[in-house]
């Protein structure tokens, strides 16, 4: 478990460079494409690291807020925040803040900075179909994540990239539609080398986003199964979580809001179609493992 | 001047390491404290929840004045109990009586309708399991502790320093709600 929290801060580290890199490389081919030159490095570079320490202090608020979380009292789920405390405290941190996600799709995450500063969301959906035993599998799934640091980084993840695409997605369209004063190419000065150029940042304009991607692909599936296993030892009792996972896969509603930056910080890919197997090239690009190979674990244990 | 050197050497690294041990022991037994007090907040928090619980349910059920009485009198054995063995033992006695009286809740429909008694049923249920996992927590550190004292060497310093092993809080598991899986 000590590993995983350093591994994870390592990680990290390592994404918010490659985030700086990566944006660094978008800025300067829009800067070429627009004809201004490595201004636009410096540019992106600058939003990069502001970019990178709103995420750190309000990357929790925005993911929050993307899913149209609503904090609720005590009085108001008795249930849920006794089953949070409880989790908390056989994982020996300090009761996270609790969220309803106003969905019919059983599902939750969790999200935040360190185990002081965490907060715990679910889906009405979820309250609404599990049993006591099976939320605290739940929220044990969940209570792991924010014990092994898991959530700064998915929760730097989901900012960061959801900036990147939004980023690169805009100057594409600004770009394809000519829009923002658009200055060409003047064809008289050195043509060749400027399409070279053009080319180039054409391509990173289209790969930024895969690779983000990918970034996120290898964020989520292991420590899904991680977790799933940390968390039935938290609660001691695997059947909790079985029963909760199978639940989750027999539920007609898909979730409304399916957010793709978002998608690897659920508790099960929110992009999955109820009773719709999933495809070979589906598998390659999911967050999460199936949830059948899930259960197949956690029965093993 | 080299043998001296050595010896030097080799008392600098015993005490490093004597410093290193010492340390270790000292956060583990707080951690212990910690998940004890931990235990204690929510055994104090379903104390407090009793004297609510059986005014409710005499409201409906006034004639099972036996079971009131020893669900009060466990109460008051636990909140007097020294230690962790005893404290262990008294909390068993409470959970049993908890749980005839919510046994005997099942057999008066308006109590078990009465909103009250449904809010004191999910905190009493609430606390219970928070107990249990504070109580998880609370062995598995006094495992790491007692595992740290007994091995050598740092078995020598837990001894020069008195480091002793802590009981481990042991009830009765509560049983799980029912769960169908099917294997």
């Amino acid at each position: 478990m000590y590993e995983q929290i350093a591994a994870n801060k390592r990680k990290t580290i390592l994404l918010l460079l490659v985030a700086v890199v990566l944006l660094g490389a978008v800025g300067y081919a829009i800067g070429i494409m627009y004809g201004t030159g490595p201004g636009g490095l410096v540019v992106a570079v600058v939003i990069a690291l502001l970019l990178q320490l709103g995420a750190y202090s309000y990357g929790d608020r925005l993911v929050l807020a993307s899913a149209r979380a609503r904090e609720v009292s005590l009085e108001e789920q008795p249930r849920l925040h006794n089953i949070v405390e409880g989790l908390a405290i056989a994982a020996g941190v300090p009761k996270p803040r609790v969220w309803v996600v106003p969905e019919q799709a059983p599902n939750a995450f969790a999200t935040g900075r360190d185990p002081e500063h965490s907060h715990v969301a679910v889906t009405q959906g979820l309250l609404d179909i599990m049993d006591r035993v099976e939320l605290e599998g739940v929220i044990g799934h969940e209570m792991s994540h924010v014990l092994d640091r898991d959530i700064l980084y998915g929760t730097i993840v989901a900012t960061v990239i959801g900036a990147i695409v939004l980023i690169s997605e805009f100057f594409m369209r600004a770009w394809w539609w000519g829009g923002i004063g658009g200055r060409r190419r003047d064809s008289q000065n050195g043509g060749g080398i400027e399409l070279a150029l053009f080319a180039i940042g054409l391509v990173l304009v289209v790969l930024a986003p895969l690779f983000g991607q990918l970034i996120q692909l290898a964020v989520s599936r292991n420590r899904e199964y991680l977790a799933d296993a940390q968390g039935a030892m938290l609660t001691r009792y695997p059947p909790g979580l079985i029963s909760a996972l199978e639940k989750i896969r027999d539920a007609p509603h898909a979730m409304r809001s399916a957010n793709n930056a978002t998608a690897h910080l659920w508790l099960d890919q929110p992009s999955r179609v109820p009773g719709q197997e999933t495809g070979r090239m589906e598998r390659l690009f999911s967050t999460h493992p199936p949830i059948d190979e899930r259960i197949k674990r956690l029965r093993e244990m | 001047m080299a043998p001296v050197g050595i010896v030097l050497g080799v008392v600098v690294l015993v005490v490093l390491y004597g410093v290193f041990a010492f340390n270790r022991l000292v956060s583990l037994r707080n951690r212990v404290d910690n998940g004890w007090s931990q235990i204690d907040v929510q055994l104090r928090r379903r104390y407090d929840l009793i004297p609510n619980l059986v005014e409710t349910v005499k409201g409906y059920a006034a004639h099972e004045r036996e079971l009131f009485e020893h669900v009060a009198e466990a109460r008051a054995k636990a909140t007097g109990a020294q230690g962790v063995e005893q404290q262990a033992q008294a909390e068993n006695v409470i959970t049993a009586g908890l749980r005839s009286l919510f046994a005997v809740a099942e057999n008066y429909p308006e109590l078990k309708a009465n909103q009250n008694f449904l809010a004191l049923q999910e905190e009493l249920s609430g606390t219970e399991s928070k107990i249990a996992y504070a109580r998880q927590f609370y062995n598995d550190e006094v495992a790491k502790l007692n595992t740290a004292i007994q091995k050598f060497p740092a078995s020598i310093v837990a001894n020069m320093f008195r480091f002793q092993p802590r009981p481990f809080f042991e009830i009765e598991e509560p049983a799980r709600g029912p769960v169908q899986v099917d294997l």
